[in-house]
């Protein structure tokens, strides 16, 4: 099994650290994981994107064009990942601030009001987690059980009171996530 | 088996340091590796195993500070960019002169000038043909993944001190910002001074004897002949590294027709660039010089025999492609695929040059 | 009865002895050269404070760059103007040892004056001795930082000329004012009892190393009489009436 997934939205969504509790929940099944952000000047309030890849095998490229799922959090991301699914391969997007609608249909789509429900649990901060919870709803790639290991090692234990929120607000994006384009 | 974790190329730079026993790092900031001090001076070693941590004021007083340290046969190191290492060769050429053991790491970042932040391989050159005056070679690792940059740290100060000479871990801006799996490696004691007299009482600065005349570093010979005599002595020493050293990679090179020569993050995107071509049937492998100086001439020699033609790819204008050429005997076609300036090339686009540069001229 | 040589040269008739530290070398340095007398203070002051095993010299580039060859420590040869740098370096890995730097005006105020500032702003525990001679010695006689205005040089053939070369720096003055310095002055060493006064700061500046008080910063002001083209008299008269004037002896700072 190889998973090559592109997180994309702006800065401050959570995208880096979604990208590496994905990559440490990888860790803790033994698989081989790659975390590849963008970085830079862009990254200061501009867009951020972070390449993860899970894989029972060893990684060759981090750098790609095809991804097997793209995870689009605003519009200039649609613009740029929307043509870069492979054929066949998921796109999930949070609908808030979309203005152009993806239009494939060799691929799967989905959405995620993740802004809406966080904003009405009042809860920003949970944003990333609803949409993981999204993600591995229709890709259940890691256990949950391994998801709470990752969130273990990658916050720092001060934290680790805010991990059954996160882990609740994942089982939230699971079961809020809609088909808009299904295969 | 000690435990795994996700980190930064450039955060496990500094870990390996702290592991491995180097007794001090002197740097100075600068896009895309500032992580390395930055990790340094968060951890603290100086409470731990006593490494000194110091921000210098610019490259060039960080190189000379490490030659401070490695005259006193320390395990001294820095880090920095492309424009920073720029800076520094004055002080490498004047350590390569010394004869001085020592670890840079340079995360390199497209040229020329101030050029860009993002990933490059365009200071192959600097780095494997010596960079500052006169005629010497730096130990040069071309890391390729988060694990190599663990491993490389201590590989690299045992060469430097096995040769009394430079080493320079060349990796670039994704190998230094991309989070991978690593195994760290177990703690290794500083020496002690006792330690180091005992290796190092003929030429480091560890305060006169009795028992021995005064220890000098220096790099001046006003004789010309003694000046030759010994550049023949640090050829001798190339020489050995030559024969002793070199490392390398080949991967899916049993039944390969046509071969990439890839180094670094290059030859990751060509692992990729590899899986599209088997499955269209081409049969292509990689060769991956893992040390860049000294070359794998060599190994590239007996893979010319084998393959039709090679493609070297290199986020470069060209660089590593005439050492590829010259070891190749321009018996077979060696032709450059790069992408530059920051750019990263596709594993697609990569297939393509394939095509069109080797299998279809 | 004749007087043999062999009858006077007996321990009990030595008034004045060799310091070991400095070696037999013979040294390259010109007749009427103020970098011999510097360097035997330092080696006297050295094997007066019995750390000749504790102490590592930094030489700079320049005329004093063969120092290694004259003082029996361990030393390191230092790339032009970097001397402060390699000192830190080793000083900051070593806190027992006493680690100085030697250094002439081009090497130290000219192209090393980024890192002599921020040693001195550092307050590394080292101690700087700064030869200022007005002149680069080694090249042939160029303009340093701290040549005199009218003063005529290889590259400034018609005097230096403020418009044309810039005015002459008084950088010590300039590192007294960094924090990290802890005692700043400038002798000389052209009378007996000038020698006496420099060596006396020499070694409170390495005692100042042995108290951990940050940089200690020792100019001596000397004569180049190759350079100035003059006799070694002429040199010392020339000094004491140009050159004192802009870059007076005494103390700055002493904390």
């Amino acid at each position: 099994m190889t998973e090559e997934i592109i997180i994309a939205g702006f800065g401050g969504q959570g995208v880096l650290s979604m990208g590496k509790i994905l990559a440490y929940s990888g860790i803790m099944q033994d698989q081989e994981v790659a975390w590849m952000p963008s970085y830079g000047p862009e990254m200061r309030g501009g867009t951020a994107n972070v390449t993860v890849i899970l894989s029972d095998e060893r990684i060759s490229s981090p750098i790609l064009t095809k991804y097997d799922t793209a995870i689009v959090l605003n519009q200039q991301s649609m613009d740029k990942f929307e043509s870069m699914v492979k054929p066949g391969g998921v796109l999930i997007y949070d609908p808030n601030g979309i203005t152009h609608e993806p239009t494939r249909k060799d691929i799967n789509i989905y959405k995620i009001e993740g802004t809406a429900i966080a904003v009405e649990q009042g809860n920003p901060k949970v944003f990333n987690m609803i949409v993981l919870g999204g993600f591995l709803k229709i890709k259940p790639i890691v256990k949950l059980e391994n998801v709470e290991k990752g969130l273990q090692k990658s916050l720092p234990a001060r934290h680790h009171k805010m991990i059954p929120m996160n882990i609740e607000a994942i089982q939230t994006g699971m079961n809020s996530v809609e088909v808009v384009n299904q295969l | 088996m000690a435990e795994v974790k996700l980190m930064k190329g450039n955060e496990v730079i500094a870990e390996a340091a702290i592991r491995c026993g180097c007794d001090v790092y002197y740097g100075y900031p600068i896009t895309p590796q500032s992580e390395v001090m930055e990790t340094l001076m968060a951890r603290k070693p100086w409470e731990e195993t006593g490494m000194v941590v110091l921000q210098a004021e610019s490259e060039i007083s960080s190189i000379n500070m490490v030659y401070g340290a490695a005259a006193c046969g320390k395990k001294a190191m820095t880090s920095s960019s492309s424009p920073g290492i720029s800076l520094m060769q004055e002080g490498l050429t004047y350590l390569a002169g010394a004869e001085l053991p020592c670890l840079v790491v340079d995360v390199v970042r497209g040229g020329p000038g101030l050029g860009t932040i993002q990933p490059a391989q365009s200071d192959y050159f600097q780095a494997t043909k010596g960079g500052g005056h006169g005629d010497y070679h730096l130990i040069v690792l071309a890391p390729a993944s988060v694990q190599e940059m663990n491993d490389f740290v201590g590989l690299g100060f045992d060469l430097a001190f096995k040769y009394r000479n430079p080493a320079m871990i060349l990796a670039d801006g994704v190998i230094g910002q991309m989070m991978e799996k690593v195994q760290l490696s177990e703690y290794k004691p500083r020496w002690t001074e006792e330690e180091i007299e005992k290796m190092s009482d003929s030429w480091a600065l560890t305060g006169k004897k009795a028992h021995r005349s005064h220890n000098t570093i220096t790099s001046l010979e006003l004789d010309s002949y003694k000046q030759e005599t010994f550049n023949h002595k640090l050829q001798a020493k190339y020489h050995a590294m030559e024969e002793n050293e070199v490392r390398f990679e080949e991967i899916q090179c049993e039944d390969a027709e046509y071969l990439f020569a890839a180094y670094g993050s290059a030859s990751r995107i060509c692992q990729k660039a590899v899986q599209l071509c088997r499955e269209q049937g081409i049969k292509v492998g990689i060769l991956r010089p893992i040390t860049l100086y000294p070359f794998p001439t060599k190994e590239i020699e007996r893979l010319s025999k084998q393959v039709k033609g090679i493609l070297t790819v290199e986020m470069s204008a060209g660089q590593m492609v005439e050492d590829v050429r010259l070891a190749a005997k321009f018996k077979i076609p060696v032709e450059h695929y790069g992408r530059f300036g920051g750019v990263i090339p596709t594993p697609e686009e990569i297939v393509e040059a394939l095509k069109k540069q080797i299998i279809g001229a | 009865m004749s007087v043999e040589l062999k009858d006077i040269i007996k321990e009990e008739n030595i008034v004045y002895k060799k310091t070991p530290v400095l070696t037999d070398n013979v040294m390259h340095y010109c007749p009427g050269c103020s970098h011999g007398v510097v360097h035997k203070i330092i080696a006297e002051v050295i094997e007066e404070m019995g750390i000749q095993d504790k102490t590592i010299g930094v030489s700079p580039v320049g005329c004093s760059v063969l120092a290694y060859n004259y003082l029996d420590i361990d030393w390191a040869e230092a790339a032009h103007g970097r001397a402060p740098a390699v000192a830190t370096g080793i000083s900051r890995i070593h806190r027992d040892r006493y680690v100085f730097t030697y250094q002439g005006d081009g090497d130290l105020a000219s192209i090393g004056c980024g890192e002599i500032m921020h040693a001195c702003s550092r307050g590394e525990n080292i101690v700087v001795i700064f030869i200022n001679n007005a002149i680069y010695g080694m090249t042939g006689g160029q303009m340093a930082p701290t040549t005199l205005l009218g003063q005529v040089t290889a590259t400034t053939p018609y005097g230096r000329d403020a418009k044309l070369n810039g005015f002459p720096m008084k950088l010590t003055e300039l590192l007294a004012q960094l924090d990290g310095t802890c005692y700043v002055t400038r002798q000389s060493v052209h009378t007996p009892a000038n020698v006496r006064k420099a060596k006396a700061a020499i070694r409170k500046a390495f005692e100042n190393t042995r108290k951990d008080k940050g940089t200690s910063f020792v100019e001596i002001v000397g004569t180049c009489n190759s350079g100035w083209k003059m006799s070694p008299v002429d040199a010392n008269k020339w000094m004491v009436e140009n050159m004192f004037p802009k870059y007076q002896l005494g103390d700055i700072k002493d904390i």
